[in-house]
C-alpha cells in the first residue's frame, strides 16, 4: 500500500483530540493560576510592605517552590495531565519540567546524572526564552526608543 | 520464512507483573506481582534486572530444574544494550543469546529456541523478556514524573517479566510452526502512534504465515497480536482486508487485554516486550490447557526506533514474528 493511502487509512482509525475541551480546561486553570499569582503579589506587598515589583519575584518563587514540591510528592503530573497547558505554560510548568528531570536522573550521580540532565526539558525554554527576550528587547528599542 | 516443528513443547512458563498489571483483569494468572515500581531496588533499571532474574528463578522452581541443566538462555528487553538480560546472564553463567526485536522480542526468542530444539542442538532452553514502564519512559519518552499530555494513540509500557522453558519433552502446549518476519517501513513518523507503525508488519507476517502453512485465518481459534493498541487493532483489520483480502474475525490484541482499557489510565493500551507473553503465558495457555482454545497464532510486533531517529524525523520501521501454538491434550 502506498504511503498516502496508508495515511488515509490510519487517519480514519485515529481518534480526534478534544481541542475545544482541552483548551477550555487550560483556559480556566491557567486563568485561575493568574488570579492566584495576583493574590500572592497583593498579599506579599501588603504584609511585607514591599513594592509590587519585588512582591512578584516572591510570587514566582512561591509558585516554583510548590510546582517542584508537588512534583517531588508525585501527584503534580496527574494535575498537569488534566490541566495541560493551564499548568504547563505558567511558571509551574517550568518548575515541573526541571524537577521531574532532576528526580529522574539523580541516581546516575550528581554531575553525570542530575547536573547533565536536569535541563533536559527546561533547557530549551531557557535558551529560547533568553533569545526571544533579546529579540523583543531590540524591537522595543527600535520601535519605541526604550 | 516459515518453519514447522515436530517436537517442540513449552514445558512451563513464569510471569511477574508490576502494580498496574496486577490491577488489570488477568492478575490471577501471574506467578507474582509487585505493589510498587522499585521492588526494593535503588533504581528502576535495578528493579527491571531483579524482576527478570526472579522470573527465571520461579521458572526453574516450577520445572524443578537446576540452572546447570539448562543449555542456553535467550533473552531480550527494551533497555539500551539489553542490559536487563545481559546482567542476568552474567549471574546465571550459562550460554546466552541476547536478542533485540523491540516488542516482538518474545516471539523471536521462542522462534530461535524452537529452531535449536528441533535440530537437537539443545535439550532445555529458557527464553525470557522483560520491560519496565519507568525505564522505558525514561529512555524513549520523557521523565516519569513529567505530566505533559500524550495523544490518545500513545501506549503504556507494561511492567513485567516472562520466561518459558522449551524442550522436546511432551507437554500440553506444542509449538507447531513459526514465521520469521521482515522489517516493514510504512512511512509513519509518529512514535506516539505505534499501532499504525506496526500494523503493516503484523499483516505481512500473518499473510506469509497463512500462505506458507497453507492455512486460512479461520483455522485459528485466536490470532493474538502483540501491542497494537485499540486503534492499531482496527488499522490491522482494515489493512489486512484492503491489502491482502483477508478478513480477521478472530483477532485480538494483548494491549487491549492486559489492562482494563476503559477504566485504567493507559491511553490506547499496553505495550512493551512483556505485553504479549504476560497475556499468553498465563491466560491463553490456561485456556488452551482447558481445551477452550486449540490453535493460537501469536504475532508479536515491534517498533524499531530510537529517540534519536525520532528526533531526526525518520520514519519508523517495524517487525513482527509469529509463533503458532497448539494444544496437545
Amino acid at each position: 500500500m502506498e504511503i498516502n493511502k496508508y495515511n488515509v487509512l490510519v487517519k480514519k482509525h485515529t481518534p480526534k483530540e478534544n481541542i475545544l475541551l482541552n483548551g477550555l480546561i487550560s483556559f480556566i486553570v491557567g486563568g485561575f493560576m493568574g488570579v492566584l499569582g495576583e493574590v500572592l503579589v497583593e498579599l506579599y506587598a501588603y504584609f511585607l510592605h514591599i513594592p509590587t515589583k519585588e512582591a512578584s519575584t516572591f510570587m514566582i518563587i512561591t509558585l516554583v517552590f510548590f510546582g517542584c514540591f508537588f512534583t517531588a510528592l508525585g501527584f503534580f503530573d496527574n494535575l498537569v495531565k488534566f490541566a495541560r497547558c493551564g499548568l504547563i505554560v505558567p511558571i509551574t510548568g517550568f518548575a515541573h519540567a526541571m524537577m521531574s528531570a532532576a528526580l529522574e536522573y539523580k541516581r546516575e550521580g550528581f554531575v553525570t546524572g542530575l547536573g547533565s540532565n536536569m535541563f533536559k526539558l527546561a533547557g530549551s525554554v531557557i535558551l529560547f526564552g533568553v533569545v526571544s527576550a533579546y529579540a523583543f528587547g531590540l524591537l522595543r528599542i527600535i520601535i519605541m526608543g526604550g | 520464512m516459515t518453519q514447522e516443528y515436530e517436537n517442540v513443547y513449552i514445558n512451563d512458563t513464569a510471569i511477574i507483573s508490576g502494580p498496574y498489571e496486577a490491577k488489570g483483569p488477568l492478575s490471577s494468572y501471574f506467578d507474582k506481582s509487585y505493589n510498587d515500581l522499585y521492588f526494593g531496588s535503588k533504581s528502576w533499571e535495578d528493579a527491571e534486572i531483579k524482576m527478570l532474574g526472579e522470573c527465571i528463578d520461579i521458572l526453574l522452581q516450577k520445572t524443578k530444574k537446576k540452572i546447570n541443566s539448562i543449555d542456553a538462555l535467550i533473552s531480550g528487553d527494551l533497555l539500551n544494550q539489553i542490559v536487563s538480560s545481559s546482567f542476568n546472564a552474567a549471574k546465571l553463567n550459562i550460554p546466552f543469546i541476547g536478542i533485540y526485536a523491540a516488542c516482538s522480542t518474545s516471539t523471536l526468542g521462542l522462534l530461535i529456541a524452537a529452531n535449536m530444539i528441533e535440530v537437537g542442538q539443545v535439550k532445555n532452553i529458557i527464553t525470557s523478556v522483560s520491560s519496565h514502564n519507568c525505564t522505558s519512559e525514561k529512555q524513549f519518552r520523557q521523565p516519569v514524573e513529567y505530566g505533559g499530555p500524550k495523544p490518545k494513540t500513545a501506549t503504556f509500557t507494561v511492567t513485567g517479566a516472562a520466561s518459558a522453558l522449551l524442550s522436546s519433552k511432551k507437554s500440553k502446549i506444542r509449538i507447531i510452526s513459526s514465521t520469521l518476519g521482515s522489517v516493514v517501513d510504512a512511512g509513519i513518523k509518529d512514535a506516539f502512534n505505534m499501532g499504525a507503525v506496526m500494523a503493516p508488519a503484523a499483516a505481512k507476517t500473518i499473510y506469509n504465515h497463512l500462505i506458507n502453512t497453507k492455512t486460512k485465518a479461520s483455522d485459528y481459534d485466536l490470532i493474538l497480536t502483540g501491542d497494537l493498541g485499540r486503534y492499531g487493532k482496527d488499522i490491522l483489520k482494515d489493512y489486512m482486508e484492503k491489502e491482502y483480502g483477508i478478513e480477521l474475525n478472530n483477532l485480538d490484541d494483548s494491549a487491549c487485554m492486559i489492562y482494563d482499557i476503559d477504566s485504567q489510565d493507559v491511553y490506547a493500551g499496553g505495550s512493551g516486550p512483556a505485553c504479549i507473553p504476560l497475556v499468553t503465558y498465563g491466560y491463553i495457555l490456561d485456556k488452551m490447557k482447558k481445551g477452550k482454545l486449540k490453535k493460537v497464532l501469536m504475532v508479536a510486533t515491534g517498533s524499531l526506533h530510537s529517540q534519536v531517529t525520532v528526533n531526526l524525523k525518520k520514519s519508523i520501521p517495524a517487525v513482527s514474528h509469529a509463533i503458532c501454538l497448539e494444544a496437545n491434550l
